[in-house]
């Protein structure tokens, strides 16, 4: 058998569990296939909280991203002779100081949000997963000089360094998206590193440097796909993470600047007033926040129990 | 460590487009007065070099100057960290008290209604923007009851902080409430673990009371990992102190940092960074310490 097709059979047989058996019934490893993918399933929906947690995130896509298209306000001119009315039947959740109407502004507040928190807690995956598989495959000196610097960088609060990032540019979505995703690859990269040093001394990994491939093609075809399920799982609580960063930013003044908003900035703007009996300004975007945050919360717990029931099964 | 941190915040700070001069000599200073500014304070020089003379004035005890309060950064530090430092003290210590025995209790009782309800609370604590909380707190105990006032104590001197204790109080309690629902939730998973070991079913079996196994057995047990998770945890339990500086008007170190940040006083955005890596170092180290007196097994 030539040496590359050797390689491919390695990381084809070693890739998990989701793949074929090694002796090629096909029908073997279909049933082990699903047989997993129900387990891992079963897993996830007997943890009751995560299903409503799934529920509420998939309810408040809906209202951030299809609720506009059927609840149309102006968000973009402001009506002063409109602002601060309370709740009513025009404008379901009342208007805020400059009119808008707060329901509708809830869901272009909640689009901002999500959007930074998803794209945040991805960005952040991957440059975890890039910097803690490197570390932990290269080892020695790198992998130190790496972890030192991942240590140093968890020294510094995430909002501090927000704070001083936003304070030097013009905050935008994409910087904050950017910028967040800056500062929490951090967890990921240590979790990954660790499982790394493992994963890079099972023998499949073993046999697939000694069948002579790159270090890239290990990393990327054997280490990689291994500690995706740990990946999940901490961006799963990065979504949360994000959302509460973007929040609390907005708060002190440095998030996205208007007519943009966002749930953290809305809560800012609603504060001025919250001591005047304004609660449609003060209370829709923080429990929103906290729900969606919950909700992230509690999905990752429980992916959290799917991989590492999968660990105990390997 | 330290030194790599302020590395970043100073490459962050330097490299980033934007600097103190427009900020501080305003939009209408002309390009001469700009560079008059830069050239006196030494930001054309390359980066690094401006790091190297940093470091150099840090040994020498100097942390620069504060063109906004005009006054030394080491002064306006002396005055505001003591200040922050009671108000993190007391949150993290009120917060162990509260979460120690809390987490216990629940993996104790574990999966039954009493664990869910403060599971469900904890979780709540840890999603909830802190700043929000900090603001409901002042609405339902500060303007519905009145009980204590809105604001912060507010004062020169730590004395003069100590002495409205009763301002302090909301404050703290936003503090512990968003601490206490992250170490509850270490607890109660680090105590499950302790609780399935063999030497809680041997002293089970030699009689030992319920109670006894659990205050004597498991706790001093399961609190080992949490005194190395507080010490990691610092970073982000001096974030929310930040905030809640910043929603109580409480004259500490996050209000002077947010008022830094606000008009690019580098200087001061600096030595705060620097004080939070020499603290998150020092917290660690206490951790290692305290972990050695609490675990008899360990030796350095």
């Amino acid at each position: 058998m030539p040496i590359l097709e050797c390689g491919t059979e390695v990381s084809a047989v070693t890739r998990g569990w989701f793949t074929r058996a090694r002796d090629g019934d096909p029908l073997k490893g279909e049933r082990r296939k699903s047989a997993g993918t129900r387990a891992a399933f079963t897993t996830f929906v007997e943890n009751r909280p995560a299903v409503v947690g799934v529920v509420v995130v998939v309810f408040a896509v809906l209202f951030c991203f299809v609720g506009p298209l059927i609840y149309h306000t102006n968000q973009v001119a402001t009506n002063l002779t409109d602002a601060l009315a309370a709740p009513s039947g025009s404008h379901l959740l009342g208007t805020d100081s400059s009119g808008y109407d707060e329901l509708g502004r809830l869901m272009l507040g909640g689009q901002s949000a999500m959007e930074v928190g998803v794209a945040a807690a991805l960005l952040a995956g991957i440059l975890g997963t890039a910097w803690g598989t490197t570390a932990g495959y290269l080892g020695g000196f790198v992998d130190d000089v790496m972890m030192r610097l991942v240590d140093a960088l968890m020294a510094i609060p995430a909002l501090i360094i927000l704070l001083i990032v936003a304070s030097v540019t013009t905050p935008s979505i994409p910087l904050l998206i950017i910028a967040i995703g800056s500062i929490s690859w951090l967890n990921t990269a240590r979790l990954v590193r660790s499982e790394t040093l493992t994963l890079r001394t099972l023998e499949y990994v073993e046999a697939s440097r000694v069948v002579g491939s790159r270090t890239r093609r290990v990393v990327m075809s054997h280490i990689v796909p291994n500690v995706m399920g740990t990946v999940v799982v901490q961006i799963t609580f990065s979504v949360a993470d994000s959302i509460l960063l973007l929040a609390g930013l907005s708060y002190l003044g440095l998030g996205p600047p208007p007519p943009a908003t966002n749930w953290g900035g809305m809560l800012s703007q609603g504060l001025n007033y919250a001591y005047d009996g304004y609660w449609w300004l003060v209370y829709p975007a923080g429990i929103a926040i906290v729900l969606v945050v919950v909700s992230f919360n509690v999905i990752g717990d429980s992916l959290r129990d799917v991989v590492e029931v999968r660990f105990q099964k390997k | 460590m330290v030194i790599v941190v302020t590395l970043i915040v100073f490459l962050i700070l330097h490299l980033l487009p934007g600097g103190p001069a427009r900020a501080l000599l305003g939009p209408r200073a002309s390009a001469a007065q700009v560079h008059a500014f830069i050239v006196a304070n030494g930001y054309n020089r390359p980066v690094f070099v401006q790091y190297w003379h940093y470091l150099v004035r840090i040994t020498q005890g100097n942390l620069g100057f504060s063109y906004h309060y005009n006054e030394t950064v080491i002064a306006l530090l002396k005055q505001n960290l003591p200040k922050s430092a009671i108000l993190v003290g007391i949150a993290i210590a009120l917060a162990l008290c509260i979460a120690l025995p809390l987490g216990l209790l629940q993996a104790q009782h574990r999966n039954r209604v009493g664990d869910h309800v403060v599971t469900t609370a904890a979780l709540t604590g840890y999603s909830m923007p802190t700043f929000w909380l900090g603001l409901i707190l002042i609405q339902v105990f500060a303007i519905s009851l009145r009980f204590f006032p809105p604001e912060a104590p507010q004062g020169v001197t730590v004395g003069a902080i100590l002495s409205q204790p009763k301002a302090l109080i909301l404050p703290v309690a936003t503090l512990t409430i968003v601490t206490t629902a992250l170490f509850s939730r270490f607890m109660r998973s680090s105590a499950i673990e302790a609780l399935v070991q063999d030497y809680v079913r041997t002293a089970r079996a030699e009689g030992v009371s319920p109670r006894r196994i659990l205050w004597e057995h498991v706790f001093r047990n399961s609190v080992l990992p949490i005194i190395t998770l507080v010490g990691i945890n610092i970073p982000g339990i001096i974030g929310g102190a930040l905030l809640v500086e910043v929603v109580f008007n409480f004259p500490g170190m996050g209000l002077l940092f947010w008022n830094a940040v606000t008009v690019h006083d580098y200087p001061v955005i600096m030595g705060f960074t620097l004080v939070i890596g020499v603290a998150t170092v020092l917290g660690n180290l206490l951790a290692d310490i305290l972990y050695a007196v609490a675990d008899p097994r360990v030796r350095y």
